[in-house]
Formats: structure tokens, sequence, C-alpha cells
């Protein structure tokens, strides 16, 4: 959900991304069935048994012995694409109380409903390497951990709504697709969970807009308005140019990633135009055309200054939504607190009937 | 003094004859909650499942492979399905 | 045929106003797990809404469905209860509100499940299970609240003593319906009276008894949440979402 870091999909079986997901859930139970080699013969081997199973394309589990700096990097990436489900339910959460009808609203409840089970699966997967959900939250509070620049941006009218179902959504799958091989398990699970969860979010996005790009005439500028703003921003979450994108090289090796930053961009941006053109809408860059010779679109590439100026905090909403997170988490402490003064006094009752 | 809202593991029994598997964690401060926010999270209303839930610290396990945390799908309403929305004709790769 | 469009109306406007309340804690929730389960009462309200206000549309037959009724009436024509439209406060006055809300609904549902009008039976058959579940979360958390820390003790106290008047409303006399309201009243104070009981929680007394919400005399309260709720709607007349 934010500048991309991981690996790869591999040809898919069934069609489309959702395919996809269901060819590399078939990957894993096929790797799990496949016979583990050996167990490692002794602590000086553990290096190498862990070489082994990435190797073999089978998964890394919690208590197997792991690299620190493998641990680090998926905490941390884990750690913001949970904290991108919790903030990113702000924007689309806006819309709730003004959803045009009763179905529309019904479906946006159960959506941003979703990214709240998207953040918990994630922060449970990030459990399982040795960090607290409470330091987790405690992280992105202090600001000592990001979350997608893309959640910055405002939500100013119904068809944003539709745009970040359709691009947003989008492109977090695109991104978010190969994760479903990561080489560690709890991750690779819940993303293959999560990815068949966002295949809804983004087919109702485009729902919305197809829906307003044949209404009425107000309706099809409000989603062309819509599509003029989101467009650079959402080609921005795949992370900076290769060049300048740290973490690379060692994230291939450990099966984290395989595609680079520039290849899901273009990928994205491919799957787009034609998309566009049926919604009958115009993606905002003059200079897009496909071309022949490398068989994909050129395309205007974001501001990359911008992402840099968001990621640092000064995006439109950088302020107002970690003021909501924290207003939250502050507003709720005496409900927690409450819960577990409860728990800890029904624990003393057991105790003391068992003493008696 | 202990966690206020500890680690729970959830297993849920899909469907009649089938056994309770894992389908991931939660945190809660007791039971009740955790069983609570189980279905939630877990099941999403599907109806006529069991769940159980077991406090993580009160699992011992024998190898590395015990604690993970596996998410089967969950049936739901029909909304949260892709197939609900209508695809005009034509577009690919949504 | 007025008399089961308003008595399905009510139930309609009640579930609507009620999700429109809980759907306003989405991101604002105590603890991200609790708002998953509001978001999901939340859509279990609008699911109810939105069978009940179409029904209401065909029993009327001016050709009205649940969008006409939900955007296109002002708050003078709403049916609803006044408990669901106060604001949400606290938690602890959101979970007396839900209390009191399905501990009416639950034994109105199920008595609308064996009705004669087999429509209403069978949104009542359906929600029923839905507002089992409401009042049990509900319970679980005006226990916890009302036997956790002082603190808590003192909100819930105070916010069961805020909603509780609202509760007289529910249960005013429609001898003619297809669920008398009256008939529900027992069994709501005996299921209200045991949860605030193992909560430590004192019963106020009956006193004041504001009503006025099924004749469309509502609190200040609900031209706002209209406002918000119907804007865009209105914005375009005639438009397709």
């Amino acid at each position: 959900m934010y500048g991309n870091d991981f690996g790869a999909p591999e040809e898919a079986s069934g069609g489309g991304l959702l395919g996809e997901v269901e060819a590399a859930e078939a990957a894993l139970r096929e790797a799990a069935a496949r016979q583990r080699r050996r167990v490692p013969a002794s602590d000086d081997d553990l290096a190498g048994f862990f070489a082994e199973i990435v190797e073999a394309d089978q998964k890394i589990e919690p208590r197997d012995w792991m690299p620190e700096a493998y641990r680090k990097t998926l905490i941390r990436q884990i750690a913001q694409h949970a904290h991108s489900e919790i903030i990113g339910m702000q924007p689309e959460g806006n819309w709730i109380s003004r959803a045009p009808s009763l179905k529309r609203k019904a479906i946006l409840l159960a959506k941003v409903q979703d990214e709240a089970g998207h953040g918990l699966y994630l922060y449970a997967a990030a459990e399982t390497l040795g960090i607290s959900r409470d330091e987790l939250v405690d992280l992105l509070l202090n600001g000592r951990q990001k979350y997608s620049s893309i959640f910055n941006y405002p939500t100013l009218t119904w068809a944003d709504v539709g745009a970040i179902g359709w691009l947003v959504d989008g492109a977090a799958i695109v991104n978010q697709v190969p994760l479903c091989r990561c080489s560690y398990g709890p991750y690779a699970r819940a993303m293959i969970r999560i990815c068949k969860e966002e295949s809804f979010h983004q087919r109702q996005g485009y729902e919305i807009l197809h829906t307003l790009a044949h209404g009425t005439p107000a309706q099809k500028a409000m989603a062309q308005d819509a599509l003029d703003r989101w467009w650079y921003p959402s080609l921005a979450m795949f992370g900076p140019p290769d060049g300048e994108s740290t973490h690379s090289t060692q994230s291939m090796a450990w099966k984290i990633k395989r595609f680079s930053n520039d290849e899901l961009r273009q990928r994205f941006v491919d799957m787009c135009v034609q998309q566009a053109e049926i919604l009958g809408l115009t993606i905002p860059d003059p200079d897009l055309r496909w071309n022949d010779e490398r068989q994909a679109y050129d395309f205007t590439q974001p501001d990359y200054d911008e992402l840099m100026r968001v990621i640092k905090g000064d995006g439109p909403c950088n302020r107002q939504r970690m003021a909501h997170r924290r207003q939250a988490h502050a507003d709720g402490a005496w409900v927690r607190e409450a819960a577990a003064a409860y728990a800890a006094k029904r624990a003393v009752e057991k105790k003391e009937k068992v003493a008696a | 003094m202990t966690d206020p809202s500890p680690l729970w593991e959830v297993f849920v029994r899909a469907r009649r004859g089938l056994s309770h598997t894992h389908v991931g964690s939660l945190h809660a401060p007791d039971a009740e909650l955790a069983l609570r926010n189980a279905r939630d999270l877990y099941t999403r209303r599907q109806e006529g499942v069991s769940i159980w839930v077991v406090p993580a610290s009160a699992i011992t396990a024998s190898s590395p492979d015990e604690k993970d945390a596996f998410f089967d799908p969950a049936a739901d309403k029909v909304y949260r399905h892709p197939t609900f929305y209508e695809v005009p004709d034509g577009v690919a790769h949504l | 045929m007025n008399g089961p469009f308003e008595f399905t109306l009510r139930l309609g406007d009640d579930a609507l106003i009620a999700a429109q309340r809980l759907a306003e804690w989405t991101t604002r929730a105590p603890e991200m797990e609790e708002d998953i389960a509001l978001a999901n009462i939340a859509l279990d309200q609008l699911g109810a809404a939105r069978l009940l206000l179409t029904y209401a549309g065909e029993l009327e037959g001016a050709g009205r469905d649940e969008d006409a009724l939900a955007y296109l009436r002002d708050d003078r024509e709403f049916r609803n209860c006044l408990l669901v439209e106060l604001p949400n406060d606290d938690f602890a006055v959101t979970m007396a509100k839900l209390l009191l809300l399905s501990a009416y609904q639950l034994p109105l549902y199920t008595a609308l499940a064996e009705c004669a009008d087999e429509r209403l039976a069978a949104i009542g058959s359906k929600t029923r299970k839905e507002s089992a579940y409401h009042l049990d979360h509900a319970a679980l958390w005006v226990k916890r609240l009302g036997d956790g820390t002082e603190e808590s003790h003192r909100r819930m106290q105070a916010a069961v003593e805020q909603v509780w008047p609202y509760a007289a409303e529910l249960f005013a006399p429609d001898p003619g319906a297809p669920v008398d309201p009256a008939a529900l009243r027992a069994e709501f104070d005996a299921t209200v009276t045991a949860v605030l009981a193992e909560a430590t929680l004192t019963r106020p007394e009956s006193g004041w008894a504001p009503a006025g919400g099924r004749d469309g005399v509502h609190t200040e309260h609900l031209s706002y949440l209209l406002a918000e709720m119907q804007v865009l709607h209105r914005a375009h007349p005639g438009a397709k979402w």
C-alpha cells in the first residue's frame, strides 16, 4: 500500500489479479505439501537452513531462525502496511455519512470495515516477529513509523470514493499481489486473504466512477475531477524511481521483492489506460501514448519532490490524519482501562473460587 | 503486571463435519471479548460456525511451525465479493 | 392501508437513524476491534432499514423506494423514536443507547416473526438474530464499563440516566399495529434490569418521558443528522448513484 518493496507475480493461472492471488495460494499449498528436505543439523547450520527454505520457495515460519535484518525489514514493511490500512480508513470514512444511496452507504461501510480488519491481520502478522501491537501503534502515533503517503490527500467529493477504489486500491493490489508469494509465511497468508477482499474494493470504486461517468453532466465532471486529482498521487504510491529506491537488493535475495518500483508502476499504467477509456474519462497526461517498441505506454512521471514532501509530513492532510488517530486513541483510553480492570477482577474471582 | 489486552489464538469450525482450524490471532482483555472480536474479525457473520479462542500464552509449541497465523477465506455478504459488481464488457485487469 | 405503512416506516426509520449514528464511530472507536464490531451493528441496522423502507414504500403505493424515503423526507416526516437520533456522545452513552434499543428491538422482531404479514414476518425472523447479537454486545460493554474502573462506572451510570427517559416512547400503545409495542415492555424491563444489576449500576426512576418521534416531532438533533445524510443526494435531483 506504500512504496513497494516486494516480490513478484509469476505467470498467473486464472484471469487478472485475482487469478494471480489464487495462483500464489496454490503455490503456497504446493510448497507446503513438498517434504521438508531436512531439519537444521546443528546451530551452526541455521543460516544455511534458512537460505535453503527460501531457495525452495517454501515459507519461513515465526519460530524459525532468521537473519536479524530479515526480521527488521519485515517488521518495518508489515507495520507500515498495517498503519496504512488503519489511516486509510479516514479519507473514505469521510463519506459514509453522506453516501448518496443506502446501497452505496452499506458498501462503503463494509469496505472501510474491511480495512480495519486488514490492519488487524497485518498487526497480527507483524506480532509473530516479536513486536507487540501496542509498540507498533506507539510508533505510528509518535510519527516514528510511516503510512502510505496517498492517505494524506483529501476526499473532496463522492467521486473521490470511486477514485480511491479504482486507482488507490488498484495500485495497492498491483503492489500487493506479489506479496502473496513473500517468503515469510504469516505475511504471505495475510496478503492472500487481503488481496481477495481488495478485489471487491477496486470493483466497487470502478462501478461508482462508471455510474458517475454515465450520469448527469455534473456527475461526469465530478468523476473527471477526481481522476485529475488522484492520478499522479496514485502513480507515486509505487515509490521513488528505481535509481533512488533503497532496500532493494537484499529484499530481492530474501524473496520479499522481485519487481522494481518502476516495473510495477508501468504495469499499473498499462492496466489503467483501457479501463479509463471504458469509463469515458481522460487520464490527465497529454504525453500518455502507446510505445510499440517497448510494448508499453509512455507516461509522465509523478512529481517525486511532492511525494517526498508528503512523506515528510507536509501533505494536505498529514496533520489531520494523525490528529484524528491520536484523538481516537486518547478518547478510548478509559474504555480500554475499564475492560482491563473488569477482566482483572474476574480473574481474581476465578482464582479465589479455585482456592476455596 | 499482566498484559491488559493479551493475545488470543482463534480457531474456527467453518462447517459441520470439519474440525476447528487456526485462522489467526487477536487482542482482548478477556475470553468473552476475545470470542466476540473473533466473530467480527474472522467470520463476519457467517451463521452456524463454532469458534474457539485460546490465550496465546497457553499454547506450548513442539516445533517451529506451530504458532503461525493462517487466514482462510471467509464467506460474506454479497457486496463483499467482487462478482457482485457490474464490470462493463471488455474491461481487463479488474 | 395507513396502519401497516406507518408501523413499517417507524421500524425502518429507527433502524436507519441508528445505523447513521453508529456509523459515525467508524475510525473513532476505543479499540480497532470495536471499530469493526460497531460497523457490523451499523450494517445490520442499515440492512434492516433497507428491507423495511422498501416494504413501506410498497405498502404506501406511491412509488417511493428506500432512497426516496431516506433522502427526500424532512425531519417532520421521519417517524423514528427520539432515542436513536440522540448524539453518540461518549462510548458509554452509545452503549446505553444500544442496550435500550436492542432490548426493545429483540422482542419486537421476535414478535414480528410470528405476525400475519408474511413480509414483516420474514424481516423479523432475519433481524431478531441480529438484535440478539446487538443486545449481547451492548450488555457486554455495559457490564465492563459499569464494573470496570471508577471513571467508567461514573460515566456508565451517567449515560444510563441520560438516555433512560427516552425508553418510554418505545412502548407507547398501538393496539392496531402488527405488534403492539406496549406488550414488549415487560420483557424489556426484565432484560435491562438484569444487565444493569450485573453491571453494578442503578436503574433510574421513571419520570420525565420525552416523546413525539412517532408523530414527526423530534429533537433538534435530527435535522442536522438528515442535513448531512441527505446533502449529496439532494444536490443532484434525479441522479443515479
